[in-house]
């Protein structure tokens, strides 16, 4: 990968973060539309994007962003009021921002299309409220140069471009960079010198000798007039140094920085917008080159950046006495590492392997009974099963991103709808891995687009209902027995129950509802062609859809389920496992094969014993300790075993899942395994009871249990006893 | 070749007729540099110079420079579009000292 194609990477993840960023504050805004601090983050994501698409010549974005953050410097300044109408209009600009940007990374070079330019100046003339002026860009007059000679240092960025020789071999043009500049503010006053310019047959004229000293006017923050000369970094000395005025604004973001640990000085000033990255590592540089044999201690760190002119004496003062401050707390701080996902992928996928091997290992070290090694096998084995818990946490991310997302959904479809509903996030900090909650997004999407558009009634509905106006959708989620659970609430007008089985006998998914309890009529609306709405809206209602949600979840080997009651809401929950790669499994052996139930799911193990816990051979029973619940014999189930022997004693392996409970009756207990999870083929997709396979340690393949089926299945059974007594032997 | 040269009672009338680039600089400097002589006055038409940056912009300084140390006259005339933009961006006019004429809409175009 070429240079420039890492920097266009970089800066496509960069404008999306921002984007994704200016879209949340926006919506913030909504709510507290004074909040400096938000718009300011608007205003920045716009900024910097516009900034970075003129480095890479997308001029269209350059263009369209330019009005954007015109408007929103307005707003920063008080000049103008943010408004309902004006969020929703820069909330399309974002969307637009986004389509200019993909445009750009696809076709850099070609015309923007009609539709994207049209949109472009309808946006444009919301925004501001008149027809696009021809040639905003266009440079600032001369005049003022002339006009503005007092107070130069005042609120004027001094900046020292000092060029190498080779800078025009490398093929840079200073003059580039000076018209870019003028992009992001005002020259005030340029000043160009060629000092070392040698005379007669010295002068090479491919090496530069280009100085200049520009005052320059503008509301961009240090990194942002730094990044101008980003590509020139190499080939030019720069000097930035910050207008007296932003002095205080400096001195007093250092002191509204936390204290909670101790950063670097360079750091401070950093997190301030004092100095930039840059600076500080040509700091560090010429302090590490200074002579040792001078017996002197090294210059502080402080005193060199001053010395470089890059800021000034009493910003560095504050930052050294808040420093000394915040000295005391020490924490460590925390830092991140971009990594590419598939890495992470096949580092799980290794230690998947690994986890085989390790079974491997131990079948080895157990068939031929070597104590000493079994030692070092048991300590290998526990390192084992660290690495794989901290690969595996590698992949887990906080499902809080995901529902944030949501926000903008329930807003525009609300508006779109016409009614008022507010988005309640709870459980945000809940961690699950990577895959799934990429998997979970649609699914999500199109639960809650349809509690949107069904469930929430409109404000006059809901009124004469009793309800407040404005309706209330909860996203939440918890985690529970090594599954995390994400619920969908909402204070709607409840499932129609009656509704839901005359469609489904309708449409000949069921032939009567008399034996269905209340939750199987409900979980009626994950079939597929089933849709109670009797309208079909743009959102929902086409009765597609929701049995695909169901079989997304389904497929990441999660459940939903749907509970209601008429009037007050509806709960939609869903259970999905935290990983989908590698799982503490509990083996069990029955008939001479072995199945693995996942560890999490096992609540406990007893005996099989027919007297102390009542079992109930025809029903299925067992009553365990007062507890009533269904049992499955694996060995019937999985081998369709007709008689039983009952020679040796038989186990119960009591699971649960969500609130159900049944026992599975096996042979024997074989104990914790550590369970690579393998995909079955298209082939086995169709068996029930059945998640996935996993490789033995001794190369035999074991079944892992889809407990969920398998309960379904034994609750199932034990409400249809009367009609099975004569299919089933 | 792309300078015209003509000399005419001690005024060396010199025209530039390419860009002034980093592509031209090499060239350019080592052909313009031999007229930098004592006993005549330089004039540089600059109109039709369709394109210069930094290198070319160079080579302007470094005559001017060397005229200066020289004390010979030199003058830039009939400067094109993209040097006035240049040399307003960078507010070298002053520096040059000679009389640009503007028209007046080279801004918006």
């Amino acid at each position: 990968m070429s240079e420039l194609d890492a920097a266009l990477e970089t800066f496509a993840q960069e404008a999306e973060e921002l984007l994704t960023e200016m879209e949340d504050s926006l919506l913030i805004l909504e709510d507290t539309p004074d909040d400096s601090e938000t718009i300011n983050s608007v205003f920045r994501a716009m900024h910097t994007i516009k900034g970075s698409s003129g480095l890479f010549g997308f001029n269209l974005i350059v263009a369209f962003t330019h009005e954007a953050e015109t408007i929103l410097d307005q707003v920063r300044n008080g000049e103008r009021s943010i408004d309902a109408s004006l969020i929703s209009t820069l909330l399309s600009c974002k969307d637009h921002t986004i389509k200019l940007l993909e445009f750009c990374f696809e076709s850099p070079d070609a015309d923007l299309p009609e539709d994207l330019q049209q949109t472009g100046d309808i946006l444009i003339e919301q925004l501001t409220g008149q027809a696009k002026q021809e040639q905003l860009a266009v440079t600032t007059g001369t005049t003022e140069i002339e006009n503005e000679g007092g107070d130069l240092s005042a609120d004027n960025w001094l900046i020292s471009l000092d060029f190498q020789q080779d800078a025009l071999r490398n093929g840079m043009d200073p003059l580039s960079f000076i018209r870019y500049l003028k992009t992001l503010g005002e020259i005030k006053q340029i000043l160009t010198s060629t000092p070392d310019l040698p005379s007669g047959n010295d002068m090479d004229p491919e090496s530069c000798y280009l100085q200049f000293k520009i005052l320059f006017k503008s509301d961009a923050d240090k990194q942002t007039i730094e990044e101008v000369f980003e590509f020139a970094s190499d080939d030019c000395d720069i000097k930035i140094l910050p207008p007296d005025s932003q002095v205080e604004h400096y001195l007093n973001l250092l002191n509204t920085q936390t204290e909670e640990h101790v950063s670097l000085l360079g750091e401070m000033l950093i997190e301030a917008g004092a100095i930039t990255k840059n600076d500080i590592d040509k700091a560090l540089d010429a302090q590490s080159k200074q002579d040792p044999e001078q017996n002197e201690p090294a210059k502080p760190l402080g005193e060199i950046l001053v010395e470089q002119q890059v800021i000034q004496q009493p910003v560095v003062e504050e930052a050294l006495k808040k420093q000394e401050k915040t000295r005391q707390k020490v924490a460590t701080e925390s830092s991140y590492i971009r990594v590419d996902s598939n890495k992470l992928g096949q580092l799980i996928n290794l230690v998947g392997e690994l986890v085989i091997s390790g079974a491997a290992m131990n079948l080895m070290v157990e068939r031929h009974g070597l104590a000493d090694v079994e030692e070092v096998a048991t300590s290998m084995n526990t390192l084992v099963s660290d690495i794989r818990d901290t690969a595996l946490e590698l992949r887990m991310v906080q499902i809080g991103e995901t529902f944030s997302r949501f926000r903008r959904v329930v807003r525009d479809v609300s508006k779109e709808l016409s009614k008022d509903i507010e988005l309640t996030i709870s459980g945000g900090e809940s961690e699950l891995d990577k895959t799934v909650v990429e998997k979970i997004n649609d699914p999500l999407t199109h639960l809650i687009r349809n509690s949107l558009d069904h469930g929430i009634e409109s404000p006059e509905q809901r009124v004469q209902a009793g309800k407040p106006a404005t309706g209330n959708i909860s996203l939440n989620a918890f985690h529970e027995s090594g599954h995390i659970v994400i619920q969908i609430i909402d204070d709607g007008a409840g499932l129609d129950s009656e509704k839901i089985v005359a469609k489904a006998i309708n449409n000949g998914l069921i032939t009567s509802a008399e034996e269905m309890s209340q939750q199987e009529i409900f979980n009626l609306i994950f079939e597929a062609g089933l849709s109670t709405k009797q309208q079909a809206s743009s959102l929902s209602g086409r009765g597609v859809g929701m049995d695909v949600v169901k079989r997304n979840i389904e497929a990441l080997r999660g459940s939903v389920n749907i509970d209601s009651i008429a009037g007050q809401g509806t709960t939609i929950t869903i259970h999905l496992p935290l990983t989908l790669a590698i799982i503490d499994g509990f083996m069990v052996k029955t008939e001479h094969e072995r199945y693995i139930i996942p560890l999490s799911m096992v609540e406990e193990c007893v005996e099989m014993d027919a007297q102390e816990y009542e079992i109930d051979e025809i029903q299925h029973y067992v009553n365990l300790r007062g507890e009533v619940m269904p049992y499955l014999r694996l060995g019937d189930y999985f081998q369709n075993r007709k008689s039983h022997s009952k020679t040796g004693r038989e186990s119960l392996v009591v699971v649960r899942f969500g609130q159900t409970k049944a026992g599975f009756v096996v042979d024997e207990l074989l104990g914790e395994h550590q369970t690579v999870i393998k995909p079955l083929g298209k082939v086995f997709q169709s068996l029930k009871g059945i998640t996935g396979a996993t490789v033995l340690g001794d190369g035999n393949v074991a079944l892992i249990l889809d407990v969920q089926g398998l309960i379904r299945h034994a609750t199932k059974n034990k409400q249809r006893i009367p009609s099975q007594l004569t299919s089933v032997a | 070749m792309t300078i015209e040269t003509q000399e005419q009672n001690g005024i060396t009338n010199i025209t530039i007729k390419d860009e002034m680039t980093i592509y031209t600089a090499l060239e350019q400097k080592n052909e313009l540099a031999p007229h930098l002589k004592t006993d005549h006055e330089l004039h540089i038409n600059l109109s039709e110079v369709s394109e210069i940056d930094s290198a070319g912009l160079q080579i302007l300084l470094f005559l001017k420079h060397e005229a200066t140390t020289k004390n010979i006259d030199l003058s830039l005339l009939n400067h094109s579009q993209s040097v006035v933009e240049v040399l307003e961006l960078l507010n070298l006019t002053a520096h040059f000292g000679d009389p640009i004429i503007i028209s007046a809409d080279w801004k918006s175009s």
